[in-house]
């Protein structure tokens, strides 16, 4: 029986709060102590705790523990793994929530090895069947749903975001716990030089954007007029993005073209790769262009609610039950209409 | 660095992303319908750390690379026929159980152990490759597993890119939320990389390497320890696959006009 919660979070890159994400693990939690009727503890990691410890204080925590200082401001695996530590073996929890951060990901799988415990991440809901504990997420990259159950204490649990309601509640004045952990030279041969980004106004992954707008191997194949077109299809593709707000997603075909010396979109990397090989994000809306809709590609869709496309091909895979409506019409002239309107006051 | 690297990568086979993939109930839980016969590829993530160490061990003489890999010894085989025609390694093939059911723990102990039979690995030139998930589990935390097992304290994930630098030390750049990268510098061996996509492109078949390769992969193959990782009180109580359907409305009629002002209305919709 679960009867110790911890939720384990660290501050954002600004350093005086928490990430979304944190704040939805934390509705999480507070969900299940009351279910369980467990008692919630909360671990903060970070360089001055004390603002986000604030926010804290009406999240019905019994208690909030911090490990906190200098040396753990930034994201590295050592740092992060004993900091985390140290706050498990200050509450000895059954049950360890915490967002799934890219710092998180990285450093809680080791942690479960240290306290002999085991986790699992990209977890998309927690709930109590049948009296037994059971966490769901995807397998095969959001082909095959799994919900399962372990035996093994501490569980530690990454919980995927956008899938609970953040905790919400009034900031007040904390008691923090310090946690001291001291970190040996072998745990600072890494340090962090900084974050690399595109400049904000060619940033085009916006994971918050109401929209995604996904790009097809199709915007660099020849035209009606036997040419391709990469320069109109660059130039088309970010004026929506600029009038729309969307984030851009790319399919595996696409991005693999920067590689292969093919004609490609100068905006279009890697980390814009929706779908088995890339990434599964989250908004309200997806438009896709020039895009297939095979199953590979639409597996990124999973977590898209309403979509459309526009496809050359009636028989695409989007026609197939994959968007809810398709057009088929050339996305040149269509986008091209679509930016026309956007841009009208 | 003089004497090079000696990169372990770890990899597992996946099935083709081509092939509908349908659960069922075994009695140790569940599998895929029809597994073995589905054509099975390297994990793409791994295939990436793969060409990346490959890439690497080319520019730092005196390295070596191993592939350590876990998978029913038939499908290992059908892969290796592809994959060892890519890049020069060898691989060290355990014969277990790799879909996408299996605990992520069980796997870890199991490849720790592999990794740490192999003749000759000097660990502190260790450089422990891996994808930062994979096609099958995706479970993200098989890597940080076997580097705990391994004491390995200086682990990245979702690397996109390695530059050593002039001092033997390493310039990480790791994927972090919003398409961005972590900059990270780490004073040298052992490390543990997660790989993400990275930057290169898959290799041309090369059949001159793929026989060199295949010389001491076959028998390697035949020595394959046999495995089964332990289940670890891990239940299953469903697996299925997504059940909606949409009612694709297809729209043929319409001109660019129409269909425009028709986004756009649905863009604006709150």
């Amino acid at each position: 029986m679960t009867k110790n919660i911890l939720l384990l979070a660290h501050l954002d890159e600004f350093g005086d709060g928490l990430p979304k994400a944190a704040w939805e693990a934390l509705g999480a939690a507070i969900e299940l102590a009351k279910e369980l009727n467990a008692s919630l503890s909360i671990g903060l990691i970070g360089g001055d705790v004390k603002a986000a410890a604030d926010s804290l204080a009406n999240a019905e925590a019994h208690r909030l523990l911090a490990v906190a200082g200098p040396e753990f401001v930034q994201p590295r695996y050592a740092s992060d793994l004993l900091a985390a530590d140290g706050l498990c073996r200050a509450v000895s929890p059954d049950l360890v929530l915490a967002p799934a951060t890219s710092r998180f990901l990285r450093a809680l799988p080791g942690l479960a090895h240290r306290l002999k415990g085991r986790v699992d991440t990209h977890i998309t809901s927690v709930q109590v069947i049948d009296g037994a504990l059971c966490a769901t997420r995807w397998f095969y990259r959001q082909r095959i749903e799994g919900v399962f159950q372990r035996d093994t204490r501490p569980w530690i649990l990454l919980l995927d975001s956008g899938c609970h309601e953040p905790f919400c509640g009034p900031a007040g004045k904390a008691n923090v716990e310090e946690i001291a952990v001291a970190l040996p030279a072998e745990a600072q041969r890494t340090t962090i030089a900084g974050i690399r980004a595109p400049k904000s106004d060619s940033q085009t992954i916006r994971p918050d954007a109401a929209m995604l707008f996904v790009a097809g191997a199709g915007w660099t194949k020849k035209q009606p007029d036997g040419k391709s077109h990469p320069e109109q299809a660059e130039t088309l593709i970010l004026d929506f993005l600029r009038a729309s707000g969307a984030s851009l997603g790319g399919s595996k075909s696409l991005v693999d073209q920067s590689g292969e010396n093919q004609a490609v979109l100068g905006f279009m990397t890697h980390l814009n790769q929706v779908g088995q090989t890339g990434a599964t994000p989250r908004h309200p809306k997806g438009l896709s262009t020039c895009c297939h809709g095979e199953e590979p590609h639409v597996v990124g869709w999973r977590f898209i609610n309403e979509r459309r496309a526009i496809n050359l091909d009636p028989n695409c895979g989007w026609a197939r039950g994959k968007a809810d409506v398709l057009y088929v019409a050339d996305a040149f002239q269509v986008m091209a209409k679509v930016n026309e309107l956007l841009k009208k006051p | 660095m003089s004497n090079g690297y000696h990169i372990v990568v770890c990899g597992s086979i996946v099935p083709d992303p081509l092939q509908t993939l349908e659960p069922i109930e075994t009695f140790a839980g569940p599998a895929l319908k029809n597994e073995m016969l589905l054509p099975a590829v390297l994990d793409p993530w791994a295939g990436h750390a793969l060409y990346e160490a490959a890439n690497l061990a080319s520019h730092a003489p005196g390295s070596k690379v191993w592939l350590v890999s876990l998978g029913a010894k038939a499908k290992l085989q059908q892969v290796m026929m592809t994959i060892a025609q890519k890049v020069s390694f060898e691989l060290i093939p355990i014969d277990g159980p790799a879909g996408g059911f299996t605990d992520a723990h069980a796997t870890a102990a199991v490849l720790a152990e592999a990794i740490q039979s192999i003749a000759g690995l000097d660990r502190s030139r260790l450089l422990l490759f891996g994808g930062w998930e994979s096609a099958s589990r995706g479970a993200g935390v098989t890597m940080q597993l076997i580097g705990e097992r391994l004491g390995i304290l200086d682990q990245f994930q979702g690397v996109d890119q390695l530059t050593v630098q002039p001092d033997g030390s390493f310039e990480i750049l790791e994927r972090i939320e919003g398409g961005r990268h972590q900059v990270s510098l780490c004073q040298g061996a052992s490390v543990l990389f997660g790989w993400a996509t990275g930057n290169l492109p898959e290799p041309r078949n090369n059949p001159q390497i793929g026989m060199a390769n295949m010389r001491a992969i076959m028998p390697a193959l035949q020595r394959a320890k046999t495995t089964a990782p332990v289940a670890d009180a891990m239940r299953y109580r469903s697996a299925s696959p997504p059940k909606q359907q949409r009612q694709t409305r297809i729209v043929k009629n319409l001109s660019a006009d129409e269909i425009a002002q028709e986004i756009v209305a649905w863009i604006e919709k709150a």
